[in-house]
């Protein structure tokens, strides 16, 4: 269940947002990007986050996985308040809470698809056989446990985006964070995307923010949000369940 | 270690480019090497020279002679255990660029003041009793081919004519950095043929009772002799050897100054380099980032890589160089000592390393510093 009311309902959410504000500053002029937005999101939801190009759809990502910080308002996922930890620990969150999939892939391309999908585990206590067996499930679950060993030269865009999945889902991660996931994908390689969030969602259990322009990949979503101005409004729900 | 093919994979990124990194280290650190050689060889005297040797020349300087008769008024110093003497000899064999040392030696006391100098008795047995016998070191014997028993003709440059000798004695040096490549024969031979100088030897070598009194001890025997026709200079072996190698410039200044240049350039080569390769991966670093690579390790993974870069460059450097060595001296007798030491190639390799870590610190903290959110941004 999705909510943008800023009710407590209980307080059993998992991501929690409240009054959160993203102001920056060009010279004297103060542009304000996120105002006031609260936002509920529980365990297994897949949202979708719409909106015009500047209306502060990344920066909402971005400030919901850690990588920036609120200007004011507070964040809490699964109990932890983010918006205050250090970024040490802040780093140490992300690596256990935050599953990353970017709309240019962004894998390494000195790395294979499994050495890709091993970089989050290699910060863990892991065995080396441990791991591998991790990135093969992984691999498996995206469809391409026959390309372990390739290059991501060697495969195609939608095979590319699978790998950053992968590499996002490896370390069990409470949730996914797509930016434009199928932003630089062919319609076919962006619908078998899109079909493989949704049986993450489905079948795993797992949790999907995603921020996208494309209203056929929104669709597939069980929420859609819109970002106008700084401000979440709901917007129609796909009604899967 | 669990990051080694990450740092790998970046090394091989671009392996024309690491090629070249290495590269660079390499040459630089094979003139480090071939400098140290140098450095050594114009130490050599100085490194080996001992401490309880007394070195005693004419005041005016060392090509003028010094009496024969000297040698029983110096023993009767106190503090001089024993005496002996040479004479430069300067001849040429076969050809001027066949330049090796040669000196008449006083045979009774020549070999007691030099034990670090290994002759078999037998053979030295054979020296004293041939009056044309001469006693050469190994790594002459084997510049030249020589064996026992050969005769070796030396035209004299100071002493006209042509001297000829038998090979009775090959010694060896009891350290790796002992000159090997002397060649002695009898004063008395020498003395006997020559029309000038009889009588007179060009220095004189001491054993002193106790090192800690060599000050002393070259003060009480250059005051023996002060007033005399022929004034002394005394100097502990290690002084004289010093003043000697200060005759040829400051080496050591020239060897610091070119290496420090070479190091130099090496730094900013290398911390460009990186600079460009950090520059080239902001998006990865900042995806490592977002992934939960601490800033820390982000700042280690950059610093691994040109740590491993100097360390491998800087290692085939000096193994360059020593195996540069092996072939010997190149000059022809100049350097005998044509040797890099062990210590030596350590140093080569951790200047190298801490040069590598310090071209890669610039880079590596702009890395450490970088935003995930800016980074990304970035096209």
């Amino acid at each position: 269940m999705v909510r943008v009311d800023g009710d407590d309902n209980g307080g059993a959410s998992l991501i929690r947002v409240r009054g959160l504000d993203k102001t920056y500053r060009r010279g004297s002029e103060v542009i304000h990007v996120l105002q006031g937005l609260n936002l509920d999101v529980d365990a297994g939801d897949f949202v979708a986050f719409m909106g015009p190009s500047g209306s502060g759809k990344t920066t909402l990502l971005n400030l919901l996985g850690g990588l920036d910080v609120p200007s004011a308002g507070s964040i809490t996922v699964a109990g932890d308040e983010i918006t205050h930890m250090s970024a040490r620990k802040l780093t140490a969150w992300r690596a256990r809470h935050v599953g990353f999939v970017f709309q240019m892939y962004n894998l390494i391309p000195v790395l294979s698809a499994a050495q890709n999908v091993e970089l989050p585990l290699l910060l863990t206590n892991l065995s080396p056989a441990s791991r591998r067996r991790h990135v093969e499930m992984v691999l498996t679950i995206v469809g391409l446990a026959d390309r372990m060993r390739h290059y991501p030269r060697q495969l195609s865009g939608g095979q590319e985006q699978r790998v950053g999945i992968a590499r996002a889902l490896v370390s069990d991660p409470t949730f996914l964070l797509c930016d434009e996931p199928t932003g630089d994908l062919d319609r076919k390689s962006a619908d078998e995307i899109l079909d493989l969030l949704a049986q993450l969602v489905r079948e795993h259990g797992k949790t999907v923010l995603m921020v996208t322009h494309d209203p056929r990949a929104a669709e597939r979503a069980d929420t859609v949000l819109h970002l106008d101005k700084g401000v979440l409004v709901e917007g129609a729900k796909a009604g899967r369940r | 270690m669990r990051y080694r093919h990450l740092l790998l994979a970046n090394l091989f990124r671009r392996p024309t480019r690491t090629g070249l990194t290495v590269g660079t280290f390499a040459v630089a650190l094979f003139l480090f090497g071939i400098l140290a050689v140098v450095r050594g060889a114009f130490h050599q005297g100085i490194d080996v020279a001992g401490t309880d040797r007394l070195v005693i020349i004419n005041k005016v300087s060392l090509i003028q002679p010094l009496p024969f008769a000297y040698r029983d008024r110096l023993l009767r110093i106190p503090g001089v255990a024993q005496a002996t003497f040479a004479t430069w000899f300067g001849g040429v064999y076969q050809d001027e660029r066949n330049f090796f040392p040669q000196f008449a030696v006083d045979k009774e006391h020549y070999r007691d003041l030099f034990p670090e100098f290994l002759i078999p008795d037998d053979q030295w047995q054979a020296f004293l009793a041939d009056r044309e016998g001469c006693v050469v070191g190994v790594g002459l014997a084997q510049r030249f081919g020589w064996k026992l028993g050969d005769r070796i003709p030396i035209r004299g440059t100071i002493y006209p004519g042509v001297w000829e000798f038998n090979v009775r004695a090959i010694y060896r040096g009891g350290r790796t950095q002992d000159d090997t490549t002397q060649f002695w024969f009898h004063w008395d031979y020498l003395d006997e043929r020559r029309p000038l100088d009889k009588g007179f030897v060009g220095w004189y070598t001491v054993r002193i009772t106790n090192p800690d009194d060599a000050v002393r001890v070259a003060r009480a025997i250059d005051d023996d002799f002060a007033n005399s026709p022929f004034e002394t200079k005394t100097d502990t072996e290690k002084a004289f050897a010093a003043s000697f190698v200060k005759q040829m410039g400051n080496i050591e200044f020239l060897i610091l100054s070119v290496g420090s240049v070479v190091f130099f350039t090496l730094l900013l080569v290398t911390g460009n380099t990186m600079a460009i390769a950090v520059r080239e991966r902001v998006r990865e670093l900042a995806v490592l980032k977002a992934v939960g690579f601490s800033d820390g390790l982000v700042l280690g993974l950059i610093l691994g890589e040109t740590v491993v870069v100097a360390a491998v460059g800087g290692g085939l450097g000096v193994g360059l160089a020593k195996l540069f060595t092996l072939r010997g001296d190149p000059t022809g007798g100049l350097l005998p000592f044509f040797y890099l030491p062990p210590q030596a190639m350590v140093v080569g390799v951790v200047l190298a390393v801490a040069v590598g870590l310090l071209a890669g610190v610039l880079p590596a903290v702009a890395a450490m510093r970088l935003r995930v959110v800016d980074a990304l941004r970035r096209v």
